[in-house]
Protein backbone atom coordinates (compact mmCIF):
# COMPACT_ATOMS: atom_id res chain seq x y z
CA UNK A 1 0.00 0.00 0.00
CA UNK A 2 1.32 3.42 -0.90
CA UNK A 3 1.74 6.07 1.73
CA UNK A 4 -1.15 8.54 1.92
CA UNK A 5 -0.42 12.20 1.22
CA UNK A 6 -1.12 14.69 3.98
CA UNK A 7 -2.40 18.23 3.66
CA UNK A 8 -0.74 21.10 5.51
CA UNK A 9 -3.61 20.93 8.04
CA UNK A 10 -3.05 17.26 8.91
CA UNK A 11 -1.68 17.85 12.42
CA UNK A 12 -4.52 20.28 13.16
CA UNK A 13 -7.11 17.67 12.13
CA UNK A 14 -5.55 15.16 14.55
CA UNK A 15 -5.42 17.75 17.32
CA UNK A 16 -9.13 18.51 16.76
CA UNK A 17 -9.98 14.83 17.17
CA UNK A 18 -10.85 14.12 13.53
CA UNK A 19 -11.46 10.59 12.32
CA UNK A 20 -9.09 10.31 9.34
CA UNK A 21 -9.84 8.19 6.26
CA UNK A 22 -8.08 7.62 2.93
CA UNK A 23 -9.63 9.74 0.19
CA UNK A 24 -8.18 10.17 -3.32
CA UNK A 25 -4.72 9.26 -2.03
CA UNK A 26 -4.89 11.65 0.93
CA UNK A 27 -5.50 11.14 4.61
CA UNK A 28 -8.55 13.36 5.15
CA UNK A 29 -10.95 14.08 8.05
CA UNK A 30 -14.31 12.35 7.51
CA UNK A 31 -15.73 13.81 10.73
CA UNK A 32 -14.76 15.57 13.94
CA UNK A 33 -16.16 14.78 17.42
CA UNK A 34 -19.40 16.73 16.72
CA UNK A 35 -20.36 14.07 14.14
CA UNK A 36 -21.73 14.29 10.60
CA UNK A 37 -25.26 15.34 11.56
CA UNK A 38 -24.23 18.24 13.83
CA UNK A 39 -21.50 19.36 11.43
CA UNK A 40 -24.02 19.49 8.61
CA UNK A 41 -26.62 21.44 10.62
CA UNK A 42 -24.00 23.81 12.02
CA UNK A 43 -22.83 24.71 8.50
CA UNK A 44 -26.38 25.57 7.41
CA UNK A 45 -27.04 27.57 10.61
CA UNK A 46 -23.66 29.26 11.27
CA UNK A 47 -20.49 28.40 9.38
CA UNK A 48 -18.19 25.44 8.71
CA UNK A 49 -14.53 25.25 7.73
CA UNK A 50 -13.47 22.53 5.29
CA UNK A 51 -9.94 21.49 4.33
CA UNK A 52 -10.08 20.97 0.56
CA UNK A 53 -6.34 21.17 0.00
CA UNK A 54 -6.39 17.76 -1.69
CA UNK A 55 -7.98 19.42 -4.70
CA UNK A 56 -5.71 20.54 -7.53
CA UNK A 57 -4.98 24.23 -8.07
CA UNK A 58 -3.52 24.87 -11.52
CA UNK A 59 -2.45 28.14 -13.12
CA UNK A 60 -2.75 28.67 -16.89
CA UNK A 61 -0.71 31.58 -18.13
CA UNK A 62 -0.24 33.23 -21.49
CA UNK A 63 -2.16 35.54 -23.82
CA UNK A 64 -3.98 32.59 -25.35
CA UNK A 65 -4.77 30.70 -22.12
CA UNK A 66 -8.53 31.32 -22.35
CA UNK A 67 -8.91 30.33 -26.00
CA UNK A 68 -6.62 27.35 -25.44
CA UNK A 69 -8.68 26.04 -22.50
CA UNK A 70 -11.79 26.29 -24.68
CA UNK A 71 -10.31 23.39 -26.68
CA UNK A 72 -11.04 21.09 -23.72
CA UNK A 73 -14.18 22.52 -22.10
CA UNK A 74 -17.56 23.47 -23.68
CA UNK A 75 -17.56 26.69 -21.67
CA UNK A 76 -17.17 30.37 -22.59
CA UNK A 77 -13.74 31.12 -21.10
CA UNK A 78 -12.79 33.98 -23.42
CA UNK A 79 -15.88 35.85 -22.26
CA UNK A 80 -15.15 35.28 -18.55
CA UNK A 81 -14.39 38.71 -17.08
CA UNK A 82 -11.45 39.40 -14.81
CA UNK A 83 -12.42 38.81 -11.18
CA UNK A 84 -15.05 36.21 -12.06
CA UNK A 85 -15.26 32.42 -11.81
CA UNK A 86 -17.30 29.87 -13.72
CA UNK A 87 -18.12 26.15 -13.48
CA UNK A 88 -17.13 23.77 -16.27
CA UNK A 89 -16.01 20.27 -17.19
CA UNK A 90 -13.44 18.50 -19.34
CA UNK A 91 -15.22 16.35 -21.92
CA UNK A 92 -13.93 13.34 -23.84
CA UNK A 93 -14.39 12.35 -27.50
CA UNK A 94 -17.62 10.47 -26.77
CA UNK A 95 -19.14 13.42 -24.91
CA UNK A 96 -18.50 11.97 -21.45
CA UNK A 97 -17.12 13.98 -18.54
CA UNK A 98 -13.44 13.56 -17.57
CA UNK A 99 -13.70 15.88 -14.56
CA UNK A 100 -15.56 18.96 -13.43
CA UNK A 101 -13.74 22.11 -12.42
CA UNK A 102 -13.92 25.77 -11.46
CA UNK A 103 -12.22 28.32 -13.71
CA UNK A 104 -11.30 31.79 -12.42
CA UNK A 105 -10.04 34.76 -14.44
CA UNK A 106 -7.41 36.33 -12.18
CA UNK A 107 -6.20 38.97 -14.63
CA UNK A 108 -2.86 37.82 -15.99
CA UNK A 109 -3.73 34.13 -15.55
CA UNK A 110 -6.53 31.59 -15.15
CA UNK A 111 -6.76 29.56 -11.94
CA UNK A 112 -8.51 26.23 -12.32
CA UNK A 113 -9.47 23.99 -9.39
CA UNK A 114 -9.93 20.29 -10.18
CA UNK A 115 -10.89 17.17 -8.22
CA UNK A 116 -8.21 15.44 -6.18
CA UNK A 117 -8.74 12.03 -7.76
CA UNK A 118 -8.42 13.48 -11.28
CA UNK A 119 -5.73 16.11 -10.85
CA UNK A 120 -2.80 14.10 -12.22
CA UNK A 121 -4.69 13.10 -15.35
CA UNK A 122 -6.21 16.59 -15.72
CA UNK A 123 -2.78 18.23 -15.64
CA UNK A 124 -1.40 15.73 -18.15
CA UNK A 125 -4.46 16.31 -20.36
CA UNK A 126 -3.91 20.07 -20.32
CA UNK A 127 -0.14 19.82 -20.87
CA UNK A 128 -0.72 17.57 -23.87
CA UNK A 129 -3.39 19.69 -25.52
CA UNK A 130 -2.91 23.32 -24.54
CA UNK A 131 -0.32 25.73 -25.96
CA UNK A 132 0.07 27.82 -22.82
CA UNK A 133 2.10 27.75 -19.62
CA UNK A 134 0.64 25.27 -17.10
CA UNK A 135 1.79 25.36 -13.47
CA UNK A 136 0.46 23.00 -10.82
CA UNK A 137 0.36 25.01 -7.58
CA UNK A 138 2.17 22.92 -4.95
CA UNK A 139 2.81 25.48 -2.22
CA UNK A 140 -0.76 26.51 -1.43
CA UNK A 141 -3.60 24.96 0.56
CA UNK A 142 -7.30 25.44 -0.06
CA UNK A 143 -9.88 26.10 2.67
CA UNK A 144 -13.63 26.45 2.23
CA UNK A 145 -15.60 28.57 4.70
CA UNK A 146 -19.31 27.96 4.18
CA UNK A 147 -22.57 29.05 5.77
CA UNK A 148 -24.62 32.17 6.58
CA UNK A 149 -21.99 33.37 9.09
CA UNK A 150 -19.07 32.87 6.68
CA UNK A 151 -18.90 36.55 5.69
CA UNK A 152 -18.92 37.77 9.30
CA UNK A 153 -16.21 35.29 10.23
CA UNK A 154 -13.94 36.07 7.29
CA UNK A 155 -14.26 39.86 7.34
CA UNK A 156 -12.76 39.94 10.85
CA UNK A 157 -9.58 38.51 9.36
CA UNK A 158 -9.77 39.89 5.84
CA UNK A 159 -11.61 43.24 5.83
CA UNK A 160 -12.89 44.05 2.38
CA UNK A 161 -14.40 40.72 1.35
CA UNK A 162 -17.96 41.86 2.14
CA UNK A 163 -18.75 43.36 -1.31
CA UNK A 164 -17.82 40.12 -3.11
CA UNK A 165 -20.76 38.45 -4.84
CA UNK A 166 -21.32 34.80 -5.73
CA UNK A 167 -18.56 33.67 -8.13
CA UNK A 168 -16.41 36.79 -7.68
CA UNK A 169 -12.68 36.16 -7.19
CA UNK A 170 -9.94 38.39 -5.86
CA UNK A 171 -6.55 38.67 -4.16
CA UNK A 172 -6.50 40.02 -0.60
CA UNK A 173 -3.61 40.84 1.75
CA UNK A 174 -3.98 39.35 5.24
CA UNK A 175 -1.94 38.54 8.38
CA UNK A 176 -1.62 35.07 6.76
CA UNK A 177 -0.06 36.32 3.56
CA UNK A 178 -1.72 36.91 0.23
CA UNK A 179 -5.04 35.08 -0.04
CA UNK A 180 -6.74 34.13 -3.30
CA UNK A 181 -10.43 34.19 -2.44
CA UNK A 182 -13.54 33.22 -4.39
CA UNK A 183 -17.11 33.57 -3.17
CA UNK A 184 -18.22 30.04 -3.94
CA UNK A 185 -18.42 26.56 -2.48
CA UNK A 186 -19.99 23.12 -2.53
CA UNK A 187 -22.75 23.32 0.07
CA UNK A 188 -25.48 25.50 -1.45
CA UNK A 189 -24.66 28.13 1.18
CA UNK A 190 -22.97 31.49 0.87
CA UNK A 191 -19.27 31.16 1.52
CA UNK A 192 -15.70 31.46 0.38
CA UNK A 193 -12.92 29.28 -0.95
CA UNK A 194 -9.55 30.55 0.19
CA UNK A 195 -6.17 29.65 -1.28
CA UNK A 196 -3.42 30.28 1.29
CA UNK A 197 0.29 29.42 1.33
CA UNK A 198 0.96 26.06 3.00
CA UNK A 199 3.04 27.60 5.78
CA UNK A 200 0.19 29.94 6.82
CA UNK A 201 -2.71 27.51 6.32
CA UNK A 202 -2.89 26.15 9.87
CA UNK A 203 -2.70 29.63 11.41
CA UNK A 204 -5.51 30.87 9.17
CA UNK A 205 -7.63 27.79 9.93
CA UNK A 206 -7.11 28.33 13.68
CA UNK A 207 -8.09 32.00 13.41
CA UNK A 208 -11.34 30.93 11.74
CA UNK A 209 -12.31 28.05 14.03
CA UNK A 210 -11.40 30.11 17.11
CA UNK A 211 -14.58 32.05 16.35
CA UNK A 212 -17.72 30.66 18.00
CA UNK A 213 -19.66 30.56 14.72
CA UNK A 214 -17.12 28.33 12.93
CA UNK A 215 -16.78 24.55 13.38
CA UNK A 216 -14.39 22.30 11.44
CA UNK A 217 -16.35 20.06 9.06
CA UNK A 218 -15.33 16.69 7.60
CA UNK A 219 -15.94 14.93 4.30
CA UNK A 220 -19.06 13.19 5.65
CA UNK A 221 -21.02 16.41 6.09
CA UNK A 222 -19.46 17.84 2.93
CA UNK A 223 -21.18 15.00 1.06
CA UNK A 224 -24.62 15.40 2.66
CA UNK A 225 -24.45 19.19 2.22
CA UNK A 226 -23.61 18.99 -1.47
CA UNK A 227 -26.28 16.34 -2.06
CA UNK A 228 -28.98 18.48 -0.42
CA UNK A 229 -27.75 21.32 -2.64
CA UNK A 230 -28.18 19.08 -5.73
CA UNK A 231 -24.49 19.32 -6.66
CA UNK A 232 -22.80 16.48 -8.54
CA UNK A 233 -19.93 14.46 -7.10
CA UNK A 234 -17.48 13.45 -9.82
CA UNK A 235 -17.08 9.66 -9.86
CA UNK A 236 -20.62 9.15 -8.50
CA UNK A 237 -23.08 11.35 -10.36
CA UNK A 238 -20.96 12.26 -13.37
CA UNK A 239 -18.12 10.43 -15.09
CA UNK A 240 -16.93 9.31 -18.53
CA UNK A 241 -20.20 7.43 -19.11
CA UNK A 242 -22.44 10.46 -18.49
CA UNK A 243 -22.73 13.45 -20.79
CA UNK A 244 -23.22 17.00 -19.48
CA UNK A 245 -26.66 17.08 -21.09
CA UNK A 246 -27.80 13.84 -19.43
CA UNK A 247 -26.47 15.27 -16.17
CA UNK A 248 -28.55 18.43 -16.57
CA UNK A 249 -25.42 20.58 -16.66
CA UNK A 250 -26.33 22.21 -19.98
CA UNK A 251 -26.72 25.56 -18.14
CA UNK A 252 -22.90 25.58 -17.93
CA UNK A 253 -22.58 25.46 -21.75
CA UNK A 254 -22.99 29.08 -22.85
CA UNK A 255 -24.68 30.02 -26.13
CA UNK A 256 -21.40 31.07 -27.73
CA UNK A 257 -20.19 27.43 -27.64
CA UNK A 258 -23.45 25.91 -28.93
CA UNK A 259 -24.54 25.35 -32.52
CA UNK A 260 -24.84 28.75 -34.26
CA UNK A 261 -22.68 30.37 -31.53
CA UNK A 262 -19.67 32.48 -32.51
CA UNK A 263 -17.30 29.77 -31.17
CA UNK A 264 -19.56 26.74 -31.60
CA UNK A 265 -18.06 23.36 -30.76
CA UNK A 266 -14.31 22.91 -30.85
CA UNK A 267 -14.19 20.77 -27.68
CA UNK A 268 -13.93 16.96 -27.37
CA UNK A 269 -17.25 15.23 -28.02
CA UNK A 270 -18.76 18.42 -29.46
CA UNK A 271 -20.74 16.59 -32.13
CA UNK A 272 -22.45 14.34 -29.57
CA UNK A 273 -23.05 17.07 -27.00
CA UNK A 274 -24.41 19.62 -29.50
CA UNK A 275 -26.69 16.91 -30.91
CA UNK A 276 -27.98 16.12 -27.41
CA UNK A 277 -28.59 19.80 -26.68
CA UNK A 278 -30.84 19.95 -29.70
CA UNK A 279 -32.55 16.55 -29.54
CA UNK A 280 -32.49 15.60 -25.87
CA UNK A 281 -31.17 12.46 -24.20
CA UNK A 282 -32.58 9.02 -23.40
CA UNK A 283 -31.91 9.44 -19.70
CA UNK A 284 -31.64 12.33 -17.29
CA UNK A 285 -30.19 13.04 -13.89
CA UNK A 286 -32.98 13.65 -11.38
CA UNK A 287 -33.54 14.10 -7.68
CA UNK A 288 -35.49 11.45 -5.76
CA UNK A 289 -37.31 11.69 -2.44
CA UNK A 290 -37.91 8.14 -1.14
CA UNK A 291 -41.07 7.69 0.90
CA UNK A 292 -40.43 6.73 4.52
CA UNK A 293 -37.02 7.03 6.15
CA UNK A 294 -34.91 4.36 4.41
CA UNK A 295 -32.20 5.97 2.23
CA UNK A 296 -31.77 4.70 -1.35
CA UNK A 297 -28.01 4.62 -1.67
CA UNK A 298 -25.73 4.59 -4.73
CA UNK A 299 -26.33 1.50 -6.87
CA UNK A 300 -30.02 1.12 -5.99
CA UNK A 301 -31.86 -0.10 -9.11
CA UNK A 302 -35.02 1.75 -10.09
CA UNK A 303 -38.25 0.39 -11.61
CA UNK A 304 -41.50 1.76 -13.02
CA UNK A 305 -43.66 -0.31 -10.67
CA UNK A 306 -43.49 -2.94 -7.93
CA UNK A 307 -43.11 -5.96 -10.20
CA UNK A 308 -41.45 -4.98 -13.49
CA UNK A 309 -38.07 -6.62 -14.14
CA UNK A 310 -36.91 -3.89 -16.51
CA UNK A 311 -34.71 -1.37 -14.67
CA UNK A 312 -35.41 2.23 -15.71
CA UNK A 313 -32.40 3.68 -13.96
CA UNK A 314 -30.16 3.68 -10.93
CA UNK A 315 -29.21 5.82 -7.95
CA UNK A 316 -25.78 7.50 -8.10
CA UNK A 317 -25.78 9.18 -4.66
CA UNK A 318 -28.11 8.66 -1.73
CA UNK A 319 -28.15 9.57 1.93
CA UNK A 320 -30.25 11.02 4.71
CA UNK A 321 -30.58 14.82 4.47
CA UNK A 322 -30.06 16.27 7.96
CA UNK A 323 -31.63 19.63 7.06
CA UNK A 324 -34.58 18.27 5.08
CA UNK A 325 -34.96 15.48 7.69
CA UNK A 326 -35.66 12.80 5.13
CA UNK A 327 -33.72 10.59 2.71
CA UNK A 328 -32.72 11.96 -0.70
CA UNK A 329 -31.02 10.57 -3.78
CA UNK A 330 -29.62 11.57 -7.13
CA UNK A 331 -30.33 9.14 -9.94
CA UNK A 332 -30.39 8.65 -13.68
CA UNK A 333 -33.82 7.75 -15.06
CA UNK A 334 -35.16 7.06 -18.53
CA UNK A 335 -36.42 10.41 -19.80
CA UNK A 336 -40.07 9.26 -19.81
CA UNK A 337 -39.95 8.86 -16.02
CA UNK A 338 -37.95 11.98 -15.22
CA UNK A 339 -40.76 14.53 -14.78
CA UNK A 340 -41.07 15.92 -11.22
CA UNK A 341 -43.62 14.14 -9.00
CA UNK A 342 -43.42 10.89 -11.01
CA UNK A 343 -43.54 7.93 -8.61
CA UNK A 344 -40.96 5.22 -9.29
CA UNK A 345 -39.71 2.30 -7.17
CA UNK A 346 -36.27 1.50 -5.81
CA UNK A 347 -35.08 -1.98 -4.81
CA UNK A 348 -33.77 -1.71 -1.24
CA UNK A 349 -32.65 -5.04 0.23
CA UNK A 350 -34.94 -6.97 -2.11
CA UNK A 351 -38.05 -4.87 -1.46
CA UNK A 352 -39.50 -2.24 -3.79
CA UNK A 353 -39.99 1.12 -2.08
CA UNK A 354 -41.72 4.12 -3.72
CA UNK A 355 -39.84 7.35 -4.37
CA UNK A 356 -40.93 10.62 -5.95
CA UNK A 357 -38.94 12.39 -8.66
CA UNK A 358 -38.02 15.82 -7.31
CA UNK A 359 -36.45 19.00 -8.60
CA UNK A 360 -33.12 19.96 -7.07
CA UNK A 361 -31.71 21.50 -4.96
CA UNK A 362 -33.52 19.77 -2.09
CA UNK A 363 -32.68 22.77 0.12
CA UNK A 364 -32.95 26.31 -1.30
CA UNK A 365 -29.62 27.83 -2.31
CA UNK A 366 -28.46 30.70 -0.13
CA UNK A 367 -25.96 32.54 -2.33
CA UNK A 368 -25.07 36.22 -2.20
CA UNK A 369 -25.99 37.40 -5.69
CA UNK B 1 -26.43 -7.58 31.20
CA UNK B 2 -24.81 -9.89 28.65
CA UNK B 3 -23.01 -9.02 25.43
CA UNK B 4 -22.28 -10.52 22.01
CA UNK B 5 -19.29 -10.09 19.73
CA UNK B 6 -21.68 -8.29 17.35
CA UNK B 7 -21.91 -5.44 19.91
CA UNK B 8 -25.40 -6.30 21.11
CA UNK B 9 -26.50 -6.24 24.76
CA UNK B 10 -29.14 -8.53 26.27
CA UNK B 11 -30.96 -7.85 29.54
CA UNK B 12 -33.28 -10.40 31.15
CA UNK B 13 -36.76 -9.05 31.89
CA UNK B 14 -39.07 -11.69 33.36
CA UNK B 15 -39.05 -14.61 30.93
CA UNK B 16 -38.00 -12.32 28.04
CA UNK B 17 -34.70 -10.70 27.05
CA UNK B 18 -34.44 -7.10 25.83
CA UNK B 19 -31.91 -6.58 23.00
CA UNK B 20 -30.10 -3.42 21.88
CA UNK B 21 -26.67 -2.32 20.70
CA UNK B 22 -23.85 -0.97 22.82
CA UNK B 23 -22.67 2.63 23.12
CA UNK B 24 -19.45 1.54 21.41
CA UNK B 25 -21.46 0.29 18.43
CA UNK B 26 -23.38 3.55 18.13
CA UNK B 27 -20.14 5.53 18.21
CA UNK B 28 -18.78 3.43 15.33
CA UNK B 29 -21.98 3.73 13.31
CA UNK B 30 -22.44 7.48 13.75
CA UNK B 31 -25.81 9.23 13.71
CA UNK B 32 -28.58 6.70 13.06
CA UNK B 33 -31.29 7.89 10.67
CA UNK B 34 -33.43 4.81 10.00
CA UNK B 35 -34.37 1.60 11.82
CA UNK B 36 -36.34 -1.28 10.26
CA UNK B 37 -37.66 -3.75 12.84
CA UNK B 38 -39.03 -7.28 12.38
CA UNK B 39 -42.72 -8.09 12.79
CA UNK B 40 -43.65 -9.22 16.32
CA UNK B 41 -44.12 -13.00 16.70
CA UNK B 42 -41.29 -13.74 14.26
CA UNK B 43 -39.36 -16.92 14.98
CA UNK B 44 -35.63 -16.29 14.53
CA UNK B 45 -32.43 -18.33 14.53
CA UNK B 46 -29.15 -17.12 15.93
CA UNK B 47 -27.37 -15.08 13.24
CA UNK B 48 -30.50 -14.13 11.26
CA UNK B 49 -30.43 -10.50 10.03
CA UNK B 50 -33.53 -9.18 11.75
CA UNK B 51 -33.00 -5.43 12.12
CA UNK B 52 -31.65 -2.98 9.54
CA UNK B 53 -30.19 0.28 10.72
CA UNK B 54 -28.96 3.07 8.52
CA UNK B 55 -26.56 5.68 9.80
CA UNK B 56 -25.30 8.78 8.04
CA UNK B 57 -22.52 6.52 6.77
CA UNK B 58 -24.03 3.17 5.74
CA UNK B 59 -26.59 0.43 6.28
CA UNK B 60 -25.89 -2.31 8.88
CA UNK B 61 -27.69 -5.45 9.98
CA UNK B 62 -28.42 -6.46 13.54
CA UNK B 63 -28.38 -10.23 14.02
CA UNK B 64 -30.56 -12.38 16.22
CA UNK B 65 -28.27 -13.07 19.23
CA UNK B 66 -29.82 -16.47 20.04
CA UNK B 67 -32.67 -18.75 18.84
CA UNK B 68 -36.16 -17.71 19.86
CA UNK B 69 -39.17 -15.58 18.98
CA UNK B 70 -39.36 -11.80 18.74
CA UNK B 71 -42.41 -10.88 20.81
CA UNK B 72 -42.23 -7.08 21.08
CA UNK B 73 -40.53 -4.31 19.09
CA UNK B 74 -39.61 -0.74 20.04
CA UNK B 75 -41.83 1.14 17.59
CA UNK B 76 -40.58 4.50 18.94
CA UNK B 77 -37.38 3.96 16.96
CA UNK B 78 -39.23 4.10 13.66
CA UNK B 79 -40.23 7.72 14.33
CA UNK B 80 -37.10 8.70 16.24
CA UNK B 81 -34.05 6.61 15.31
CA UNK B 82 -31.80 9.04 17.21
CA UNK B 83 -32.91 7.31 20.45
CA UNK B 84 -30.37 4.62 19.57
CA UNK B 85 -27.56 7.19 19.73
CA UNK B 86 -28.85 9.17 22.71
CA UNK B 87 -29.78 6.23 24.96
CA UNK B 88 -28.44 2.97 23.50
CA UNK B 89 -28.80 0.96 26.72
CA UNK B 90 -32.25 2.33 27.59
CA UNK B 91 -34.84 3.95 25.31
CA UNK B 92 -32.85 2.81 22.26
CA UNK B 93 -33.65 -0.91 22.72
CA UNK B 94 -34.68 -2.78 19.52
CA UNK B 95 -36.80 -5.78 20.46
CA UNK B 96 -37.75 -8.26 23.19
CA UNK B 97 -37.48 -11.96 22.51
CA UNK B 98 -38.44 -15.21 24.18
CA UNK B 99 -35.46 -17.55 24.01
CA UNK B 100 -35.94 -21.13 22.81
CA UNK B 101 -33.42 -22.19 25.46
CA UNK B 102 -33.10 -19.58 28.24
CA UNK B 103 -29.97 -21.30 29.55
CA UNK B 104 -28.06 -20.11 26.44
CA UNK B 105 -28.04 -16.57 27.84
CA UNK B 106 -25.45 -17.59 30.41
CA UNK B 107 -23.04 -18.51 27.60
CA UNK B 108 -22.73 -14.91 26.35
CA UNK B 109 -20.05 -12.43 27.42
CA UNK B 110 -20.01 -10.58 30.73
CA UNK B 111 -19.37 -6.84 30.70
CA UNK B 112 -15.68 -7.26 31.59
CA UNK B 113 -15.09 -9.62 28.66
CA UNK B 114 -16.93 -7.25 26.30
CA UNK B 115 -14.89 -4.28 27.51
CA UNK B 116 -11.73 -6.28 26.79
CA UNK B 117 -13.06 -6.96 23.27
CA UNK B 118 -13.47 -3.27 22.43
CA UNK B 119 -10.39 -2.05 24.30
Amino acid sequence: MTELDKTALHDLHIELGAKMVPFAGYSMPVQYPAGVMQEHLHTRRDAGLFDVSHMGQVILRGAKAASELEKLVPVDISGLREGRQRYGFFTDDTGGILDDLMIANRGDHLLVVVNAACKTSDIAHMRKNLACEIDAVQDRSLLALQGPEAENALKKIVPGVEPMKFMDVGTYPSPYGELWISRSGYTGEDGFEISVSNNQATALARALIDQDAVLPIGLGARDSLRLEAGLCLYGNDIDKTTSPVEAGLDWAIQKVRRADGARAGGFPGAEQILHELEHGTKRKRVGLLPEGRAPMRAGTQLFADETSEHSIGNVTSGAFGPSIECPMSMAYLEAGYSAPDTIIFGDVRGKRHPAKVSTMPFTPANFKR
Amino acid sequence: MKYTGEHEWLRAEGDLVVVGITAYATEQLGDIVFVELPEPDTAVSKGDEIVVIESVKAASDILAPLNGTVVEINSALVDDPTLVNSDPLGAGWFFKMKLSDPSELAGLMEEAAYNDLIA
